[in-house]
């Protein structure tokens, strides 16, 4: 046990696996950086230095760096999940699916089903996501959405370190395919994390708070939002639940429900794109399932829909904040009802 | 402003940072004695009763129920009841001023870290306490499927005035997931490699249930290194434990799965939080936890107890021996406090499970100091 | 790769098949029994039978939505297709993949593929786990003069070729992507995309299945070798539209009589094998006679095959969920 970033949690991941399982390769663009190049080898280790140091380890026959060229490359690795290999394909930025979409959903997520349930596919693909890198509308969308749509894939978003290791080593063991998505201002986060490997268990929701008064579902990096919230206001006598729900496919509805069902109140701290995000989505399930508990309003805390923008002063207003999801918070908790509406 | 005491926030255990008075156990104005229920202070892990180290009159309640502060916070002032409200006030004001001025580094954890050592190449976690002391030391094992943080109410206590050195068992924790054979001679083997490493000769054995099991049986191999010997709630008394318990342990994968195996563990089943439930997952989830649990409750557990020490323990000779029980132990039965030899001392305590340590902290730490002193 | 008499057979039997079940699935498909729709390789047997004959199962292919005939040459069971295109419980995809998604893994079939292009970047991946996991299998991606202009399939050849990957791309060119003409929408040649990216290549008549077969024979001993990816451009024609109920209008007058009539592969085939007297002609009409039959065994069979259970709708998703 030691600190470690979520950078650290994730490298160290991989490195177990593929100390573990010689199956286990990685490919993406400059996951070694250099190849072929006149100066360094191991160049880059990944855009942002997550897979820094591995080729060392694995040389290039396991370590690939891939041309530009994502249809090829997570399609290839699609095809040597299907025939015998654990590939982990790094996508770099998930901004870059739109050129290789037709390889996840309509080839890795349906092998299984199409083919009666004969295909095998262990296939992860990670990838960054999330606002607040000043990396404007094409390097900082969050999507999950989209692949949480596409039934065949898993959908893991990571909201610490901890929760990076062990979520990581569970996709690569997973049989199905994984999209593995790493919120970019994370990286640096530190936090103890266990040398060992160790493996978290898809479709369990984490409960980082534990509160009588409100429930607050927050995605990847909003899970951190959602506990400063719940921090503040437990000093003003709110107290929340905090849930991580971990991965998005499959969705653990039931800590969600049973937490609804104690506290009546739910606010989902989302920074997808307002519309069909996870919010809404939970949002439908509260209110389907659990409509006779809820008193107050369900709320929101999602960015505008438009996409992300460059200069400082908007990314920051477009990212959901603690401050709004203790003002969503203090909404619930002040929601009186239609008066008179029944009168 | 002599004869005024103050009562902060304690700390149980090496993560808490805060803490919550969930309810005062005692009005303003009342006569207190040393060891009288104060307060529930609620934790992220768990509640625990806090006991008044001091004694006195209870002046004023600082911390409004429900009210989280910090670990070291002013929470209540016990004083003589002579003492004037105005010497009360400024004593209050300018605790609040001194603490609101503590340096930054003390306001985080200062509290010491587990180490490893490594005996024969395999990592073995424990945590030391109270080194400024002379004298045998205190040694805690835990019980199955725990570690050394089941022992965060009590090793804070005992370390006041003893060298403590609370292990992971191999298998468990921090140490080493190769349990070998898994039986009781194997771990106790593991226990004595410890402490020839950490160069303690001689210590008071205290173990709970697996652990209660394992110290006997390192005191039985090698009754040198007992000075004396704890065992709360242990197995090696008696054929019966919770067969179901064990079994479940191992194979809760999930939190709520998890939950209903922990709550057979007190009497007080609100107790099980989620943030206990996690740490627990959290070891459970690491490679080879499975494998180890596994191979230690076949060794000693599967279909009854494997190894029964009740008979042995006349080869202890001078060696003391005390038992501490929960009176409602649903794991091991308490009856095996029964029938041991007129030498033992044996304490069954009302109101507690198989963790006594937990529910019933304060009690088990003033019979280990009463003890071993 | 000398053909012996077995292996002849076992060619003519092939084509025999593919013919067979694909004239049946026309007239089956009319009667409105078969769901969807189906899209028929009659008329190109010869590329699918003269490329696997080289295969076994530790090696893969991709196939395309005209994937039939690439099921029967790489092995895969003629009635678990067809009832697999009947919808039936008993198919080799439990009835969930229908005619354009058939596959059979455990024959290193990676399945026909309902997206134009989709296959290339599948089988670098195959061949990716060949190389790391050093098998000695090869991939083949089978695509059409369609898929060709896919960037998916470009990416591809230049992925297999700076891995050196054991790949072989198999360009079926029909002359038709739908009802566009390849002379209008492939710009260049087949052979100079593959120049273009360091691949050999060779452009074979792909109503002979002997030329299939020597072409594919030397890419694929390439692949194994170590030596990389090829091309082999297969010019031949389909005698049926783009989909079954397609009216062709599209197609030249006579164009598909005149096919049938002069270059038929199973009529070169035997021509050519009874001329030479390496097979007797009553041998290959035995075959003809068993074909049949089985043919039409498997459609009985099809017909009267359970569906899915309702159940079977959740199931096969994930390996867990």
């Amino acid at each position: 046990m030691s600190k470690k970033s979520f950078r650290q949690a994730i490298n160290e991941a991989l490195r177990q696996e593929m100390r573990r399982d010689p199956r286990v390769i990685l490919m993406g663009e400059d996951v070694a950086g250099g190849a072929g190049a006149p100066g360094d080898d191991d160049a880059w280790g990944g855009v942002l230095g997550v897979t820094k140091g591995l080729v060392g380890e694995f040389g290039r026959e396991r370590v690939l760096d891939t041309p530009l060229s994502e249809s090829a490359y997570i399609g290839a690795a699609a095809g040597a999940a299907a025939t015998g290999l654990r590939p982990v394909a790094e996508l770099m930025f998930v901004d870059f699916m739109g050129v290789c979409f037709d390889q996840i959903f309509n080839q890795a997520a349906k092998f299984r089903y199409m083919f009666g349930g004969h295909a095998v596919t262990p296939l992860v693909i990670r990838m960054m996501y999330g606002a607040g890198f000043r990396a404007a509308s094409q390097h900082s969308q969050c999507l999950y959405p989209i692949f949480t749509h596409i039934p065949g894939l898993k959908v893991v978003i990571p909201s610490s370190a901890y929760e990076a290791k062990g979520l990581l080593i569970q996709a690569i063991r997973d049989d199905d395919p994984v999209i593995f998505m790493e919120n970019k201002v994370l990286y640096d986060q530190e936090e103890e994390v266990p040398d060992e490997s160790y493996t978290i268990p898809f479709g369990e929701a984490n409960l980082t708070r534990e509160g009588s008064d409100v429930t607050i579902v927050g995605i990847g990096r909003m899970v951190q939002i959602a506990n400063a919230a719940a921090d503040a206001l437990a000093k003003q006598g709110i107290s929340c639940t905090v849930i991580d729900p971990r991965t998005t496919s499959p969705l653990d509805t039931g800590s969600i429900l049973d937490s609804v069902e104690e506290t009546g109140r739910l606010v989902i701290v989302d920074e997808a794109s307002p519309r069909c995000n996870m919010a809404t989505d939970i949002s439908a399930l509260v209110a389907q399932e659990a409509f006779g508990a809820l008193r107050a309003p369900i709320r929101m805390v999602c960015p505008p829909h438009v996409p992300v923008p460059f200069a400082p002063n908007l990314e920051d207003l477009y990212v959901p904040d603690a401050a709004r999801v203790e003002a969503a918070v203090r909404a619930v908790m002040q929601y009186a009802g239609k008066q008179g509406a029944r009168a | 402003m002599t004869g005024i005491l103050p009562v902060t926030m304690p700390k149980f255990g090496l993560a808490m940072t805060e803490g919550k008075v969930v309810s005062w156990a005692k009005e303003e104005g009342a006569v207190i004695a040393v060891g009288d229920e104060l307060a529930d202070i609620e934790t992220t892990k768990i509640t625990n009763a806090y006991e008044s180290a001091v004694a006195g009159v209870l002046r004023r309640h600082v911390a409004r129920e429900q009210e989280e502060l910090p670990v070291g916070a002013l929470i209540a002032v016990v004083a003589d009841a002579a003492v004037a409200d105005s010497e009360i006030d400024a004593f209050i004001e300018h605790f609040h001023a001194e603490f609101a001025a503590r340096p930054v580094e003390t306001v985080g954890d200062a509290s010491p870290e587990p180490l490893v050592v490594h005996i024969g190449g395999r990592p073995m976690r424990y945590l030391e306490t109270g080194t400024e002391h002379e004298g045998r030391p205190i040694v805690l094992l835990h019980g199955f499927g725990g570690d050394l943080n089941n022992w965060l109410f009590v090793q804070p206590a005992l370390a006041e005035r003893h060298r403590v050195i609370a292990l992971d068992l191999p298998g468990h924790g921090g140490s080493t997931k190769d349990a070998g054979a898994g039986d009781l001679a194997t771990l106790a083997g593991a226990v004595l490699d410890v402490l020839r490493a950490l160069d303690v000769p001689k210590a008071h054995l205290v173990g709970h249930s697996l652990g209660g099991a394992v110290a006997l049986r390192a005191a039985l191999d090698s009754p040198s290194h007992a000075a004396s010997l704890t065992l709360i709630c242990p197995a090696g008394l008696g054929k019966e434990i919770d067969d179901d318990f064990t079994r479940d342990f191992i194979s809760a994968n999930r939190r709520k799965l998890l939950q209903p195996v922990l709550a057979k563990l007190f009497v007080d089943e609100s107790l099980v939080s989620n943030d206990m439930t996690e740490d627990l997952l959290r070891f459970k989830r690491l490679d080879g936890a499975r494998e180890a649990l596994t191979t230690i409750r076949e060794a000693n557990f599967a279909g009854g107890q494997r190894e029964i020490l009740r008979g042995r323990l006349g080869e202890l000779g001078d060696i003391q021996v005390q038992v501490i029980w929960g009176a409602e132990d649903r794991i091991v039965p308490p009856r095996h406090a029964e029938g041991l030899p007129a030498s033992v001392a044996t304490h069954v305590l009302p109101g507690a499970g198989h963790m006594p340590h937990l529910e019933k902290a304060s009690e088990v730490s003033r019979l280990l100091l009463d003890f071993v002193e | 790769m000398q053909l012996n008499r077995e292996d002849l057979l076992r060619a003519y039997r092939t084509m025999r098949l593919i013919r067979d079940f694909e004239e049946r699935l026309h007239v089956e498909f009319a009667t409105g029994e078969i769901p969807g729709f189906v899209h028929l390789y009659a008329g190109e047997e010869a590329s699918a039978a003269g490329v696997c004959m080289h295969l076994g199962d530790k090696d893969h292919i991709a196939s395309t939505h005209r994937g039939h005939g690439h099921c029967i040459a790489k092995g895969c069971d003629v009635s678990g297709m067809m009832n697999e295109i009947y919808g039936r419980k008993d198919g080799l995809c439990g009835g969930k993949g229908g005619s354009m998604h058939i596959a059979d893994i455990s024959k290193g079939m990676l399945g026909a593929n309902g997206i134009v292009g989709g296959g290339p970047p599948l089988i670098c991946g195959a061949a990716l786990t060949a190389k790391v996991l050093k098998t000695g299998g090869v991939a083949i991606a089978f695509l059409g003069d369609g898929a060709s202009n896919q960037g998916t399939t470009l990416e591809s050849y230049n992925l297999a070729s700076i891995w050196k990957l054991p790949a072989v791309f198999v360009v079926e060119d029909n002359g038709y992507a739908e009802s566009t003409a390849a002379s209008y929408a492939v710009a260049g040649s087949q052979s100079d995309r593959a120049k273009g990216f360091g691949m050999p290549s060779q452009v074979v008549d792909g109503f002979d299945f002997f030329a299939v077969h020597e072409a594919a024979g030397a890419a694929i001993e390439r692949a194994r070798a170590g030596e990389g990816p090829s091309l082999i451009h297969v010019q031949l024609s389909r005698y049926y539209g783009h989909f079954e109920g397609d009216g062709m209008t599209y197609r030249g007058p006579g164009e598909v009589d005149r096919l049938r009539a002069d270059v038929d592969c199973l009529k070169r085939f035997r021509t050519k094998v009874t001329e030479a007297a390496l097979l007797e002609a009553s041998e290959l009409d035995a075959i003809d006679r068993a074909v049949a039959d089985q043919i039409d065994t498997s459609v009985r069979t099809a017909k009267s095959a359970p569906p899915p259970t309702e159940a079977d709708l959740l199931t096969d998703v994930y390996v867990a969920y």
